[in-house]
Parts: C-alpha cells; structure tokens; sequence
C-alpha cells in the first residue's frame, strides 16, 4: 500500500453562516512540496486555509494529517501535531516584543530545544535579531511577515500553511520570501502550502498549483500546465 | 506633622489592600474585558473558609493558607462554569453573570454562617500607628505584586497568558490552550481578590464586610487604568492615602464622597485611568 500523504483533505465543506465558502474540496499536501492555491478575491483561499488549521469549523469533509482524522481537533492540539498556520496578515502578538513572539512559537517544545529554535530564526531573519527586544508593533510589514515566518518556524512544523505572505510587500521582498520558503521546503523538508494573489511568483517556487473559483477547485496541475493554460490564466489567476 | 505622618502610614496599608483588589479586577480585565462583580463575594467565601479552618484547627495561618487556596479554586471553577460558556457570546453577559454569582455567594455565605458579625482578628498586633498588622499589609500585597509582575514578564505560563489575553486567536495559532490560560489568570486573580479580603476583613467578618472595601479598590482600578497592573497598585495606594487624608482631617464619614470626588476628578481629566497605555489594544 502507499505511504498516505502527509497532509489530505477529503470533501472539505465550510460556511459563514448561510453562504458557502468552500464546497468539497479535496486535495493532497507532500513533504518536500511547494503547493500553490490561488484564485481571485473571495474565492476561499483563506477560508480553506482556516479550516485546515483549525480556526474555522468544518461542515462536512475530513482532514487528515498522516492518515489520521484531525478535523475536529482544536487549532492548538494541530500545531502540536505538526500544522503551522501564517494567517492572512501574520498573526502575530504585536504588544510582545519580537523575541517573545518567537519563543510563544516554540513553547510547546522541549525546553532544550527552545534556544536553539530562537537562534534559528535569527539566523533566518538578521533584521529581527537586531530588533529581538522591540515590541512587534514597530516593525515594518515585511519585518511582521518575517517575524510571523520565524514564529511559525520556531514550532518545527511538518506542514506550513502560509496566507498571502506577499501581502503589501515590494516585487523584490516577495521574491526573496518566496525562495526562502522554497529553500525551507527543500531543507526542513516540510509541505508548504502558500496562498497567494500573486499567482506567477508563488507558481514560480511551487511543484504544483489548484485554482479555487468560488469555493471549488476549478484546475490542479503543474506550475508549468497552469501559466500554459491561457483561459485559465485570464480567468482565474488575472494576468 | 505627626498625625500627617500617622495617617500617610494608615493610608499606605489601607492603599495595599485597595490594591490588591484592583490587581486582582485588572488582571480579569485585561485578559477577557470583564469587570468581575463577583469578587468580593468570591473573596468573602475565602474568608469564611478561613475562618471555619482557624477556628478547627486553632491555627490561624492554616486558616490564611486555605483562604489563598480556596480564591484559587473558586476563580478557575467560575471561569470554566459560569463565565466561559456566555463569554464566547459577549463579555457584557459575563459581567452580568457577576453579578448574579455576587448576590448568590453573599446570601449563601449568610445562610452558612449566618449574617451575625463573627470575631475573627489578626493573629499580630493591629493597634497604634503603623501596627504589625500594617506592616503585614504592606508586605504581603507587595510579595503578591512583584510575584504576579515575576509570573507574566518571566515565566513561559506568564508569556502564554499574555498571549493569550492581547490575541485569543493568535495565540491559539502559536499552539496557546487560551481557555487554560483564561481558567489561570481568573484563579490567579481570585486568589489575590482572597489575599486583599484576609487583610481588609478583620476584626470582624459578616456577609457585607467587604462592601465598602470593593468600591475602593474597583475605584483604585478605574483610577489607576482598568488595563494596566502597574495603575491598578499605584491607583489602590492613591485612593488609600486620599481617603485616609480625608478621614483624618476632615472627618471619616466624608470618605465615600471624597472616593466619589477622586472618581470624578481622575476620569474627567484622563478617561481611560491615570496610567492607561498609550495604545491600548489595537485591532
Ligand atoms: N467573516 C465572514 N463572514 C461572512 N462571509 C465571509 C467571511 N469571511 C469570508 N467570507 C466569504 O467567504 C468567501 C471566501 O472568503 P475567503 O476569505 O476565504 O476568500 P479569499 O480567497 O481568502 O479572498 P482574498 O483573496 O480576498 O483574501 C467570500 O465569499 C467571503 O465573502
Ligand atoms: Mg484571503
């Protein structure tokens, strides 16, 4: 039998209320992958990224981390098991200062791997070691999207869910996050799982890419497959 | 310039008490934005405790111990039954709540030990200016401060509650069991609410002892800033050293008027308490 895949979600159904923002959606995350989701404003992406992680109830559908039904498992029993969530616009605490935020990251750690993981995300982001005693609320968007990265990291997550990291960032910092999350990927040998707006740079680092259209996957395939694909370009990804 | 002496001394121990109080408001504030009424009812179920274990066992600090232990227990059971399951709803149905536990822990504590005043005095010496008993304030309130200041700046549980009291969900991103920490920071404050009541009750303790001492000490929050620990001590030692002043020169049936007078004063001039943070709590 094959090894399942690390991360799958089968059918994942979720609402706000009367409206239905995902409609049995069903996709598979692998270590060692890069896995774009795009799609236009409102199209579910973030929903679909709560969901995974737990911020968002499911209607109907399953997660499956390893094999196993995490879908009714609370968000901060998934981190444990393995789930890191960036939300759309970081999430982090910006009235602790830098250095707090990286240790919250990795509390739940042993206490011996606690140093070793904040010195990791220094080294990862010089300009969040120079601010390491500032309170968040001063940095810049792209130190705060850094720093929730390094948060995110300081958990040694197997699956790393990322919402819009290039939100509001400029072409050259959105570049430079998109191949260091690459280069995670390749190293910590994780699943990445990167919604994006800017469908070329986030297909540019990625080994594949679905397409959500109104809360349903409307195209899965290679990076290459999708940017070929004129139609769905014009119609989905907006260039 | 004795008697100013005296009475800065009465009204430092006083402010201690006050303080503590506020301390113990504050620290449910911040994390939930809930005013918790029923403290001085938790605080006089404590002592009560207290009082039926001294008077058992014939140890008074036994009796202090367990009046520590029960706020504690009595904060996180609060938490977790009555306020967790309304709070999601809205914080106003948790300050609502409150007040409903404040009536029914007073009428239960007359129906337990009656409402007849009971003797209940220090264990140390409480007469004279700046008596034991004083001192025994002081100090203890202040332990209590700098171990909550020690707790929340350099424990991981005190980073964890942080978190968990600026940004529920963020913190809960990080893998922070935010219920746990809101169970925590309610049994921690109730604890602190139990401490302030064992200092302010004697010597005698009756189902409407704390009363008058409550709206000090929630005045000492107000004043202080609901949001900040720091305004809430400086605020309960504010209050203290005013209302001692007042009594003492001006006359001691004048002290709820010149409470209400500093209330006033401070909130026309800085709505938010004297040492509100600047910016406090953005979305
Ligand atoms: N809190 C909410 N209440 C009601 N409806 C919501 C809420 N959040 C999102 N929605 C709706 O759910 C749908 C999916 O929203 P979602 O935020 O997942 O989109 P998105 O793909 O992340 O969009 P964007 O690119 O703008 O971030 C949208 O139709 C949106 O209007
Ligand atoms: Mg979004």
């Amino acid at each position: 039998m094959p090894e399942p895949a690390l991360l799958r979600i089968e059918g994942l159904t979720a609402d706000y209320g009367a409206v239905r923002a995902l409609s049995g959606v069903s996709m598979a995350f692998e270590k060692g992958r890069v896995h774009a989701v795009l799609g236009a404003n409102g199209a579910g992406k973030t929903t679909l990224l709560r969901a995974i992680g737990g911020l968002h109830p499911v209607a109907a559908g399953r997660v499956l981390l390893r094999g196993d039904d995490v879908t009714r498992m609370p968000v901060e029993q998934r981190v444990r098991h393995g789930i890191a969530h960036v939300p759309e616009g970081g999430g982090i605490i910006v009235e602790l200062t830098v250095a707090e935020n990286i240790r919250l990251g990795a509390l739940w750690r042993r206490r011996s791997e606690r140093p070793a993981a904040l010195a990791a995300a220094f080294d990862l982001f010089p300009p969040l070691a120079e601010r390491r005693a500032r309170p968040a609320a001063t940095l810049s968007g792209g130190e705060r999207q850094m720093l929730a990265i390094g948060r995110a990291l300081a958990a040694r997550p197997e699956v790393l869910l990322l919402d819009e990291p290039s939100l509001g960032l400029a072409p050259r910092v959105t570049r430079q996050i998109m191949l260091l999350l690459r280069r995670l990927c390749d190293s910590a040998d994780m699943a990445v799982v990167l919604v994006e707006q800017n469908a070329r740079g986030a297909l540019a680092v990625s080994d594949r890419g679905s397409v959500l259209a109104q809360g349903e996957v409307v195209a899965a395939a290679a990076p290459g497959e999708l940017l070929a694909d004129d139609r769905m370009r014009h119609a989905y990804l907006g260039f | 310039m004795d008697r100013f002496v005296d009475l800065t001394l009465n009204g430092a121990a006083n402010g201690a008490v006050y303080a503590a109080l506020a301390l113990s408001l504050v620290i449910i504030y911040q994390a939930t934005r809930v005013v918790n009424f029923a403290q001085p009812a938790l605080a006089l179920i404590a002592v009560y405790i207290a009082y039926s274990v001294s008077g058992l066992t014939g140890r008074y600090w036994l009796g202090f111990a367990a009046a520590l232990l029960a706020g504690l227990l009595m904060g996180a059971l609060t938490e977790r039954l009555l306020i967790r399951s309304v709070h999601d709803r809205s914080p106003l149905s948790a300050v609502i709540v409150t007040l409903g536990l404040l009536l029914v822990l007073q009428g239960a504590a007359g129906m337990i030990w009656t409402n007849e005043p009971h003797s209940f005095p220090y264990p140390m010496d409480f007469r004279g200016r700046f008596s034991a008993s004083d001192a025994f304030a002081l100090v203890s309130v202040g332990t209590a401060a700098a171990l909550v200041f020690a707790l929340y700046r350099f424990t991981p549980l005190g980073l964890r509650m942080r978190a968990a009291a600026h940004r529920p969900e963020a913190a809960r991103v990080a893998g922070v069991r935010v219920g746990l920490m809101l169970t925590t920071g309610w049994a921690l404050a109730s604890a602190i609410g139990a401490l302030a009541a064992m200092l302010a009750v004697p010597p005698f303790v009756s189902p409407n002892v704390l009363d008058a001492v409550f709206v000090y000490g929630i005045t000492a929050a107000v004043v202080g800033g609901l949001d900040n620990p720091f305004g809430a001590l400086a605020g309960g030692v504010l209050v203290g050293l005013g209302l001692s002043y007042v009594s003492g020169y001006a006359g001691p049936e004048l002290a709820p008027l010149a409470c209400l007078a500093i209330l006033v004063a401070v909130l026309s001039a800085r709505p938010a308490g004297l040492f509100a943070a600047p910016s406090a709590r953005k979305v």
